[in-house]
Parts: structure tokens; sequence; C-alpha cells
């Protein structure tokens, strides 16, 4: 045996896995409350005296342990970019692709009041981008001006036109920020390159945020770096897309992740033309693509999936998937969704346990699925020329995508996880969005992907074979 | 209007719902072999994308390319556009089978004449070769 504990500090549980990385199997998980605010070990100690009861295991067995954090408002980015397009757009990939959230993002000279804004989002780390390499100086010259004379004290990391980056690294220094640099993640019109900038944010990390966050306790224990939980999950949709050298990945996937506050979709796939004479419009797209719905997640922002589709299609599909909703003679006679909206969004940790409230859950997670798929998927439009018709493609075609996989807790916990997937699919009313028409479908029951990515790190192939092994087919059509 | 410093940089493409691509790849080899930066768009560019991309390369000119006959519909409005996002000293050439065969062989002055009206530095018609546009961006750049 040799066991390893997996833990990811979540904004509101500290999740643990045991796994025996020479056996390939998943010994137990256990979960309890995130006590970052006072001492971030106490829930992980609570978490880990469960897993000890629940699966007897013996602690001094363990050989290592790897973690994941999305605590105290997990990594928070601002992006700074020319045009928004453009840099701006290649600078906000950056930052998702390496687990962080984008709170703000500006395009052009940024000015006072926007320097206010970013020195009230409190982020953790700015990335100033702007101009191809030897194309506009101007802008990132301007705004590096404006944030050398801000408040700001977090680091920041340039990665825009080469030709002004040491002119631009000196400015901010001369003036006492922390700065970093590295390539342009926009080098020329056609190559994205996020992956130099995404490395060095993985290190900014690691070397300031953990204790930023109040994590030191938790780096302690676990003897090693904490990564951002979504580059978690993202390196574990890789993994299992890609493979390894001996162990075949499953193909091209689209990972949909339902949480409280935000859903996260993970595509590791190639952009793909519709047909081969499709034009291509827009940046270049990479074959990992993760983004981010901030306004999308089925407790803190239950409102606004609720706005979104409306209190009468809200009933529909409530009625659709619970008929008992109008049995004159049953209790949910009182009902009221505006009500019911409002509490999920003031008591975030609620886990409903009436059919009910299991129910309207599916609702709501069913919609931001829907909606967080149709962001990330690419678009298809026709033109009509005097050759005949054209098609123009935007972003990724997911049609052929092999492998739709859902995580989170509601996939966990929730009733008919089925219904959710299936809202991500391709939907013929809709047939511009370029969402997968027939993959294969595949819950993540154990809750296990972020643990799986930290694991793909040292043990990519056994990695692997536990999440083939655990990842759950359902058919949609039951 | 105050000369620009020059960039040796262009952006290259072919306008509206035009799927053509052959001219644009062949102006795009020319450049580069003349020492351009080029970002070369492909086909079926709206106006804002290469406006996008002549701010981001801080490109000296944009190569318009229309093979379809509809071109001066397409670029109208490009050079008023440019002006709007800072692009002032910017230099427009348009190029193609930019109007109606017919009209291209028997108006060719008249064609040319409405291309400058909407703001158009200069416009080639489809006998045009690489080499000659190269040397008319640099003459009129003053660069060799």
């Amino acid at each position: 045996m040799s066991i390893y504990l997996l833990v990811d500090f979540g904004s509101t549980y500290t999740k643990i896995l045991a796994v025996d990385v020479s056996n390939e199997v998943i010994l137990g998980r256990a979960q309890a409350p995130t006590t970052i605010d006072t001492d971030v070990t106490i829930g992980l100690n609570r978490a880990l005296s469960e897993l000890v009861d629940t699966c007897g295991l013996d602690l001094r067995q363990v050989e290592g342990k790897y973690a994941s954090s999305s605590a105290a408002g997990g990594l928070k980015m601002a992006a700074i970019g020319l045009v928004p397009e453009l840099t701006l757009e290649a600078a906000r990939r950056a930052c998702l692709g390496a687990g962080a959230k984008v709170v703000c993002s500006y395009g052009f000279e940024i000015d006072s009041d926007i320097v206010r804004e970013i020195e009230a989002a409190r982020c953790d780390i700015i990335l100033l981008c702007g101009g191809t390499d030897g194309g506009d100086k101007r802008v990132i010259t301007h705004n590096a001006r404006m944030l050398a004379h801000s408040e700001i004290a977090c680091p920041i990391l340039v990665a825009g036109n080469r030709v002004v980056s040491d002119a631009v690294r000196d400015t901010l220094e001369r003036h006492g920020k922390k700065v970093y640099r590295t390539s342009n993640v926009l080098p020329s019109l056609d190559m994205v390159e996020v992956e130099p900038a995404q490395a060095l944010i993985r290190e900014i990390f690691i070397a300031h945020i953990t204790h930023a966050k109040g994590l030191d306790k938790a780096a302690d224990f676990i003897g090693g770096p904490i990564i951002p939980t979504p580059k978690a999950t993202l390196q574990a949709a890789t993994l299992l897309a890609q493979g390894t050298v001996e162990e075949p990945g499953i193909g091209s996937l689209l990972v949909v992740e339902v949480g409280g506050a935000t859903t996260n979709i993970h595509s590791v796939a190639d952009q793909s033309p519709v047909t081969p004479q499709t034009v291509i419009r827009g940046l270049p797209e990479s074959p990992v693509k993760r983004t981010v719905e901030g306004d999308l997640g089925i407790r803190y922002n239950a409102p606004t999936i609720y706005d979104f589709i409306g209190r009468d299609a809200f009933l529909a599909r409530l009625r659709d998937l619970y008929p008992a909703l109008d049995d004159p003679s049953g209790d949910d006679q009182r009902f009221d969704p505006d009500e019911h909206i409002e509490y999920l969004s003031k008591n975030v940790g609620h886990v409903p346990t009436t059919e009910l409230g299991l129910n309207a859950d599916i609702v709501l997670a069913e919609s931001a699925a829907s909606i967080a798929v149709e962001r990330h998927a690419g678009t298809v439009r026709q033109e009509f020329s005097v050759v005949g018709e054209i098609l123009v493609q935007h972003g990724k075609n997911l049609l052929e995508v092999e492998n739709l996989i859902g995580t989170g807790g509601i996939f966990r916990y929730g009733l008919r996880p089925e219904r959710i997937l299936s809202s991500a699919l391709f939907n013929p009313e809709k047939p511009w969005s370029l969402k997968p028409r027939n993959p294969k479908t595949l819950i993540d029951r154990m809750y296990m992907l972020y643990g799986i990515g930290l694991l793909a790190e040292h043990f990519p192939a056994p990695a692997l074979r536990i999440a083939k092994k655990y990842l759950t087919e359902t058919d949609l059509g039951s | 209007m105050k000369r620009r410093h020059v960039n040796r940089s262009v952006v290259i493409g072919t306008i509206g719902a035009d799927a053509h691509m052959i001219g644009g790849w062949v102006l795009e080899k020319a450049f580069k072999e003349a020492r351009f930066t080029v970002a070369f768009l492909g086909a079926v560019v709206p106006q804002q994308e290469f406006i996008n991309a002549a701010i981001e390369i801080d490109a000296d000119a944009i190569l318009v390319s229309s093979m379809y006959g509809m071109g001066l519909l397409d670029c109208e409005g490009l050079r008023d556009k440019c002006t709007e996002a800072g692009l002032d000293d910017i230099i427009l050439y348009v190029g193609g089978t930019v109007a109606a065969p017919l009209e291209l062989e028997k108006n060719w002055p008249e064609v040319e004449r409405r291309f400058k009206e909407i703001g158009f530095d200069r416009v080639f018609p489809n006998t045009c070769t690489a080499a000659e546009a190269v040397q008319a961006l640099k003459t009129d750049l003053g660069i060799d």
C-alpha cells in the first residue's frame, strides 16, 4: 500500500480523499466546513478524524499529501490588455487557465477611476498585457505608469509587448511594486501563448498567496505547495483526455462543474472547424480551455439564475421534474419560489433534504450548466455571398466531443444528476451553439476530479486509471 | 497630417462576406519577404477586426482584399472607424476585384475615385502584382 491524501481547501468545505496509489483504489473520503477565518487546520483536522473513523485509516501509513485551495476567495486576478478581443482576451485566458478568478478586466488606457476599482478589488495578482511583440507600446507604458502611482501592493505580472517589457518593469519597480516578467501572451495575432504566464502565476500563488490567504499552516501540514483548485481540475481534465505514454486517455471531453457561487466549464478538444470550408474567426483557441461564470452558482448566485430563466419557466421546469408540486393534498402547496431562492442565497451551506428542495436544486443546476456551456462553446453563423453560403465559426466546435463529465457537490448529493448533463448538450433550437451532440456521459460521484489533478503531477498513469475506474458512466435517456 | 513613425507592419485580410483567401496569402508572403510584420486575418473579416488588429500590432497600413465585386459596400466607413479608434494616420489600401468586373474594365477611374472618396489612399485593380503593392507601400512610408 502507498497511501496519499488529496486535500482541497474549498470555499465552503475542506475535502479529503485517501487513495492507495499502488493498488489504484480510493480508500475513502471525508469533509468538514472550511475554517479559513480562524485556523484552517481546525476544519482539516475534523475532516481527517472523520476519514479515520469512516475508513479505518492509519495516518502513520500516509506516504504523501497534496493540496489545492479555493478558500478565502480563491486566486483573484485583474487582467489588463489593449484591445478587448485581442490582448485582453489572451490575458483573461491566461488567468482562467491558471485557475484564477478574473475579478476585473480592462482594455485600452486605464484612468484613475479604474485604478481605484483595481485597488478596491483586492486582487492577488495583476496581469499587465498589451501590444503584440513589436506592436503597440504606448498603452502598456501608460498603464504601467498608472499602476506605478497607485496604492496597489499585490504582485504585478508583465506579459505584454516584449519591446517595452523592461521599461515597463523598471517603471513599476521604481515605485516599489513587486514585478514579475514573462513572454507576451499574444506575441502575434495568430499565436496565443499563455503557458509561460500561467507557470509564473502558479509560482506567485505558491510564493505569496498561500501566506496571504492564511494557508501557511495548511502548507506546513501538506509539506509542499498548494495550487488553486480550478488548476487541479483542469490538470485532471487534461490527463483524462490526453492520457500518458503508458495509459491512453479517453479522448476529447467537456467537464461541467456546478458550484455554489460559480459554474466552471473545462474543455480539452481542438478548435476543429465545423466543415473543412468553414472560415474560423477570432483568436486561435488552445486545446485546453477553462471558462468560469461568476454569475452562475446554485447558492450565492441562485437569484441570478432565477432571474435569467424567470419565475414561470422555473416553476414549469420544477413541475416537470416534480409533479407532486400541484398535489392539493400535499405539503408543497405553499411553496413560493421567490422565497426559496432568497433562502438559498442566504444559507449557502444548505443541503436539501426534501424531494422539492432537491428538485429545485436540479432546476437551478441544469439552467446554470446550460448557460455556462453555451458561453464556453463556439458559435457558427451563415453568411451568404455571391459564391454561395459560407459558414463562419467563432470559438471551439464541441459538437463531436467524445465525453461529457459532471463534477461538483450536486453531482454527488443531488437527485438525477443526468438531467444537469443533458442541459449541456446540443440544442436543435439553438443550432448556432456548438455544444456536444452525442458524447459518452460520465459522473464524478466520488467528487474526486480535483484529487486526480493533484495526483496527476506525481503519478500520472495511476491517477488516470483511478479516474477511469471511478467515473460512473450514465445514460441520459433514462 | 503628422506622419507616423514607421513600424514596418501591416494588417491584411479579405473584407465582408467574401471567402476568397488566395489574394491575401500572396500579399502576406510578399510583405513578409520584404521584412514587414504581417497580421494576416484570412477571409470574411469584419471592419472592426481590421481595426483591432491594427491597434494591437501598431500597423502602418491596412491592406484590404475584396474579390467578389462588393468591395465598395464593405469598405464604406472603415476610414471613419479608424479615425474614431485613434488610427488617424494609418494608410488604407484596397485591391482585387473591388467592383463588378465590367465596371473595372470600363470605368476604372470612377471606381478609383469612389474608393478614394471614402478614405482609401490607393486602389489596385486585379491585374496588380504583389511586388507592386509592396513597392507602393514602401514609397508611401518613405522607406527605400
